[in-house]
């Protein structure tokens, strides 16, 4: 035979060159295709992405908060109004082996307010709490004035403001030696705290010492809440021990929570969600697919001249489907780019609002393009098919 | 001489209900360097024999030979190769791509031969200079006039140097002004060493061609050769 050099072939950069033709020719049609794909897969990674975000956020704050913080707390008993815990419990607790920090707060029965001319109703919800000089470290909260109590102005009548209390106060200086009524006493302000995150009571309390409330307030002192600090690797033994420690006679009456668990649980509803989202981004990169797949289809049905000059031309059918297979690639490929880029941007942004580092997982990036690829490959193969299949004949007819 | 097409007892039916015979036993041979015109009324089997000629159908009986090669012999995609490298169309609607220059349309004519297009633009240059449109190169199609059109067509034609060129009704969509400028470019074309078949209904246009052959009702009715004149 001498039909070796019978050969049609297509340089490779002209694979992706008649690849671009459909684009070219109708730009507008090719970009609102690209469009629906780029929606798709950018709705996933932004879900993936603002998901993976929160997520690194939540462990950096557990890192902050430690997760070996639990709290002790009196159930409220049956007719017996507030419930305290047995004044012995913070020693009991305290000589639990793995515990290594403990804090009580005990409400005060007195209201603050920032001036005596105001009338004893409006308290502004904030509660008054007695406290000790350790209660800062125990929590691992920060300042945002001033200074925490010390054993010194644990007794005198000083007092720390919750983040929302000096809020609601109108205090945000110590600047002039701001002065709150406490009950029926002048309290000198010597601190406000930064909110607390997981003790939002204590946000909106005014702190003072146990030594000041007993003397200047009545205050019979019996705790409230304990806060416990115990060793990492033994959190929940000590809190399996805490109810009874704590209140040897009623040990049901003691509730021991780890404040942690809240964020935890939180974290897993928004899985829950998450997983809602990327189903909806599965939906519309569907519906993407099924666009792009329409738009190959009619542009088939439209360009059978085009595909009958190119078989005059020496395209084998082979080339053909390359070519409409690639255009539906490219068209795909471009949106599934774009998508990843608009989802980056949105978890940026909306990272930057929350004050998160922004996190894209890589997976989400790469897999969007190769999803993208993928639904083009699957939209393109039956219109590039028959695209192929056309008799150059009946194609030059059209 | 060198005979570069052959038809030999050529039949084409196309399978429909009732079965049309379109070429009924055609036989036709093409010398190198010709140039004939196959003139019949429509439904002549013009286009068939030019689809034939062309490759870009099979006959259903008899043999085909392009540029020594035997059609039979050949797979699709070896008839794909054929028309790459042998075969040169014009076709009536000339077949742009819009949006594309005059140069890439017709460095398209050497699309399927595997050459870069760096070597197929600067071969489009010179076919856009023999077909004298050396002026409207990096003009879309759309800015062209249709004689210019189907020059450029006509350029996408020649820019492989075929074996033949097969013409499909190249002027039908122009006035005949511009059609004489059509079949004087063929013919200097052809003087100038290209084989070409002109399929149409014109007899305007066959008359002036040194070789006419009609067609009618699927067989050759008549094979008259002239001088030039």
């Amino acid at each position: 035979m001498r039909n070796g050099d019978l050969r049609s072939e297509l340089h490779p950069s002209d694979v992706i060159r008649t690849a671009t033709v459909g684009a070219r020719t109708r730009p507008l049609r090719a970009a609102l295709s690209a469009l629906g794909i780029m929606i798709g897969i950018g709705a996933m990674v932004a879900v993936l992405g603002l998901s993976e975000s929160s997520k690194s956020e939540l462990l950096d704050q557990l890192e902050r908060l430690g997760t070996n913080l639990l709290t002790v707390e009196a159930g409220a008993g049956i007719g017996r109004g507030d419930a305290v815990l047995p004044d012995e419990s913070v020693d009991m607790i305290a000589r639990i082996g793995p515990v290594e920090a403990t804090a009580y707060v005990s409400s005060v029965d007195a209201n603050a307010y920032r001036t005596d001319l105001i009338p004893e109703g409006q308290t502004g919800g904030i509660a008054v709490r007695a406290t000790g000089p350790n209660l800062l470290e125990t929590l691992g909260g920060t300042m945002a004035e001033g200074v925490f109590l010390d054993e010194a102005t644990a007794s005198y009548p000083a007092v720390v403001l919750g983040s929302v209390t000096a809020e609601r106060l109108g205090i945000r200086s110590l600047e002039g030696g701001p002065q709150i009524w406490l009950g029926e006493e002048w309290f000198s302000v010597v601190g406000i705290l930064d909110s607390l995150t997981l003790h939002a009571d204590l946000d909106r309390s005014a702190l003072i010492g146990e030594v000041a409330a007993e003397s200047f307030l009545d205050h019979d002192e019996a705790p409230t809440t304990v806060f416990v600090r115990a060793q990492p690797d033994d959190v929940l033994d000590v809190a399996n021990v805490l109810p009874a420690t704590a209140n040897a006679e009623f040990p049901d009456q003691v509730q021991v929570t780890r404040p942690t668990d809240t964020l935890e649980a939180a974290e897993a509803a928004d899985d829950t969600l998450t997983a809602l989202l990327l189903g909806l981004g599965a939906v519309a990169l569907l519906v993407g697919g099924v666009g792009i797949a329409n738009v190959m289809v009619i542009s088939v049905l439209e360009r059978r001249s085009e595909i009958g000059l190119r078989r005059a031309l020496g395209a084998t059918k082979r080339h053909i489907t390359y070519q409409f297979l690639g255009e539906s690639l490219l068209l795909a490929g471009v949106g599934g780019v774009a998508g990843v880029l608009l989802g980056a941007l949105v978890t940026a942004g909306w990272a930057a609002y929350e004050g998160w580092a922004t996190l894209v997982p890589l997976v989400a990036l790469i897999g969007g393009v190769v999803a993208a690829l993928l639904i083009g490959a699957v939209a393109g193969l039956y219109p590039a098919l028959r695209a192929a299949k056309l008799s150059p004949t009946e194609a030059l007819r059209a | 001489m060198t005979i570069v097409l052959s038809l030999q007892r050529v039949v084409k039916e196309y399978p429909i209900v009732p079965p049309v015979r379109a070429l009924a036993g055609v036989d036709l041979n093409v010398d190198e360097g010709e140039l004939l015109a196959v003139v019949g009324p429509s439904g002549s089997g013009k286009s068939t024999m030019l689809h034939i000629m062309g490759t870009l159908d099979r006959p259903t009986s008899g043999e085909v030979s392009v540029a020594g090669y035997k059609v039979s012999e050949l797979s699709d995609a070896e008839l794909s190769g054929l028309r790459a490298r042998h075969i040169g169309f014009v076709f009536q609607a000339f077949h742009l791509l819009t949006g594309y220059s005059a140069l890439d349309n017709v460095a398209d004519g050497l699309l399927y031969t595997g050459l870069s297009l760096d070597e197929r633009r600067e071969l489009a240059r010179s076919a856009l200079v023999t077909v004298g449109l050396a002026h409207r190169l990096s003009h879309v199609a759309t800015q062209l006039s249709g004689g210019e059109q189907q020059r450029v067509a006509i350029a996408r034609a020649i820019i492989g140097e075929p074996t033949i060129v097969l013409a499909d009704e190249p002027t039908g969509n122009l006035d005949s002004k511009t059609s004489a400028g059509i079949v004087e470019l063929l013919d200097e074309l052809n003087r100038a060493g290209t084989t070409i078949v002109v399929v149409t209904h014109d007899r305007e246009i066959s008359v002036h061609l040194p070789r006419e052959v009609h067609l009618l009702d699927g067989l050759i009715e008549s094979d008259v050769s002239r001088e030039p004149a």
